[in-house]
């Protein structure tokens, strides 16, 4: 379990102001123009040996990405921020921009820095109204003081942060998407190559993170890369901010240590799953385009990139949505396969066609009004879908109902046969 | 994919511009991005012409912001009809979006859903008859260790039961804003219990 020194967001429930001068007092803004000094050089091999892995969602190690960047700067340089947080599951990254904005903001400076960039950009969910006001909050009270702008902490280094709000899309917050629509355009992600590192923004180079990535990045520097790595496992190194959300009896948004156990993370923080542990059916790890985990699984895994991806899932945001015995499995992967069939973006045939095939057989599982053999269709369609489209949204509308036929399977069979039965009686 | 289409031409106001004081907003929106990048100013613009046009975007409107930006009127009807937040018709004063996605669903969205179905009258994507409430079924809002949870107008209200989403609305019909946030003891997305032991 965290012990509080190794905290980095202290104020995340918001119990104390987020306005500037709270911040400051909590330790932000306290010596960026040192670490400016440095160069950008070491903040991306400080960020490099933390081994900070990005945090939304596909967990690829941040100091490599940044390191991406053209050295020779010929057009101008971007850093854009992905606040488009969608993914059923997941609320942490709300909680850090109306409560700890200035860590982000610090962020993304040193970032920016980093990579060369004189603009940020922040792309905020559209719903986020309340959020997207108090970033802007933040975002002018460090203007004021000349934390960013022209002469940024008096380094000489000019930065400015825009912030931008969507309008209601999933799809903005895979990182072409979201820079298509930040260009003022739909949201539908681009082919790769090329990288948004060589052709991003406007075409020019531009590095897409996540915002508790670029908002943890103050504290790595100020308290040293050892001290990230070491906390966590190798390669699955530092905090972590964990939203729990389904049957618990607290859900709630916690920061803890990567590597934390599933069973400590939900008795410990959460209250415990609703009428105890035994009464667990199944969790959902990492947001919702993470296949489920059984119980059984559940027991000893423990919450980090790799040790997930070992059971045939992933940590992806660490947005654990737990279930039950009482809940109707079938029916909750089927409301994830309607959300992606809503947010799919309609630009190729496998997903656009693919989720609402997958919806619409999902509904029929529900009541078991189907043959046996539908099920090995429906995987099959999930397989087609599964890596052959541009984005990973397909690839995200196949795992929850892969992951469903692989440990449920029974549980599906079951309702045919019963539907069959009850037909029959009728 | 859902298909969104602008109302029909009888409701469509013949013309639309920019009020005084939004006009002004305009060039701060435009200024925020490269000068030669002015179409990356859609989006907001549209959100600023339908909070001007009482929370809906008449193809008016895009007609005035395509001039603004120097794009196609195509482009514009493009990006409006993608992206679920631009209300292509009239909505209610209060527009109600309730999130029925699995982690509200898990704690009881099915409860709050009939509360306001039955309170109001109305079902998914109706306005009522005195043009107060339109309901609306979305997805995930981003709130989910606060579940279940609906969206009215620019304010989440969370941690919902059925007692507390209908005196929301009842609030709401008497003219009374209700408080946002967590409707109940909570502050914020905080564990309600202080830090356990592990068993």
């Amino acid at each position: 379990m965290i012990s509080d020194k190794n905290i980095i967001f202290d104020n995340i429930h918001g119990f104390n102001s987020s306005d500037i001068n709270s911040c400051t007092k909590r330790g932000d803004w306290s010596n960026t123009k040192s670490l400016i000094s440095k160069g950008a050089e070491w903040i991306i091999n400080e960020v490099k040996s933390s081994e900070l892995r990005g945090r939304g969602g596909a967990g690829f190690p941040t100091g490599l990405k940044w390191s991406f960047m053209p050295k020779e700067k010929n057009k101008p340089h971007y850093i854009v921020i992905n606040a488009d947080e969608s993914e059923p599951g997941t609320c942490k990254d709300r909680e850090i921009m109306r409560n700890e904005p200035h860590k982000l903001i610090e962020g993304i400076l040193l970032a920016g820095y980093a990579m060369q960039a004189n603009h940020g950009f922040i792309y905020i969910r559209g719903e986020f109204v309340q959020e997207a006001k108090a970033l802007d909050k933040a975002i002018n009270e460090a203007y004021d003081k000349g934390y960013i702008g022209k002469n940024a902490c008096k380094t000489g280094y000019s930065f400015d942060i825009t912030l931008h709000r969507g309008a209601g899309a999933y799809i903005c917050g895979e990182e072409t998407a979201l820079l298509e629509s930040l260009e003022g355009k739909k949201g539908q992600p681009r082919l790769k190559p090329p990288f948004p590192a060589n052709a991003g923004l406007y075409g020019c180079p531009t590095t897409v993170s996540n915002v508790e990535t670029v908002a943890v990045v103050p504290t790595i520097l100020r308290r040293g890369a050892d001290w990230f790595s070491s906390i966590g496992n190798k390669n699955n190194t530092g905090t972590k901010l964990f939203c729990i959300s389904g049957h618990v009896n607290s859900p709630c948004v916690v920061e803890e240590e990567m590597g934390i156990t599933l069973k400590e993370l939900l008795e410990v923080h959460a209250g415990g799953v609703t009428g105890g542990w035994d009464n667990l059916l199944a969790v959902i790890p990492g947001g919702s385009s993470t296949p489920l985990i059984p119980a059984s699984v559940c027991e000893d895994i423990v919450m980090d990139f790799d040790s997930l991806k070992n059971v045939g899932t992933g940590l992806g945001t660490a947005g654990v949505i737990v279930m039950d015995k009482s809940t109707d499995i079938v029916k909750a992967i089927w409301r994830l396969s309607k959300f992606y069939k809503h947010e799919s973006c309609g630009q190729c045939t496998p997903c656009r066609e693919g989720t609402g095939w997958v919806m619409r057989s999902m509904e029929k599982l529900i009541h078991g009004n189907a043959n046996i053999r539908d099920i090995d269709i429906l995987k099959n369609v999930c397989d087609q879908i599964e890596g052959h489209t541009i984005c990973a949204l397909g690839d995200a509308a196949a795992w929850p109902v892969q992951g469903l036929i692989k440990h449920f399977r029974y549980e599906i069979e079951n309702r045919i046969s019963n539907y069959k039965v009850l037909k029959v009686a009728e | 994919m859902s298909i969104r289409r602008p109302a029909a031409n009888d409701l469509q106001p013949k013309s639309f511009i920019f009020n005084k004081i939004n006009t002004k907003e305009v060039d701060k929106i435009l200024s925020k991005y490269p000068k030669e990048k002015k179409a990356s100013a859609l989006l907001p613009l549209l959100d600023l012409a339908q909070r001007q046009h009482d929370n809906w975007v008449p193809t008016a409107a895009m007609q005035c912001i395509s001039e603004i930006l120097s794009i196609p009127l195509i482009k514009v009807l493009e990006v409006a009809t993608f992206y679920t937040m631009f209300n292509l018709e009239p909505v209610g004063k209060n527009l109600l979006q309730v999130c029925t996605t699995t982690p509200c669903w898990l704690r009881g969205s099915d409860d709050i859903v009939s509360t306001c179905r039955n309170k109001l009258g109305i079902d998914f994507g109706e306005t009522s008859k005195d043009n107060n409430f339109t309901l609306l079924e979305v997805e995930c809002l981003g709130a989910c260790s606060n579940a279940p949870m609906v969206q009215i107008n620019d304010d989440f209200y969370e941690d919902l039961d059925s007692d507390s989403m209908l005196k929301i609305i009842e609030d709401l019909q008497n003219g009374n804003k209700p408080k946002p946030g967590p409707q109940s003891k909570r502050f914020g997305s905080e564990p309600i219990y202080k830090k356990a032991k592990l068993k």
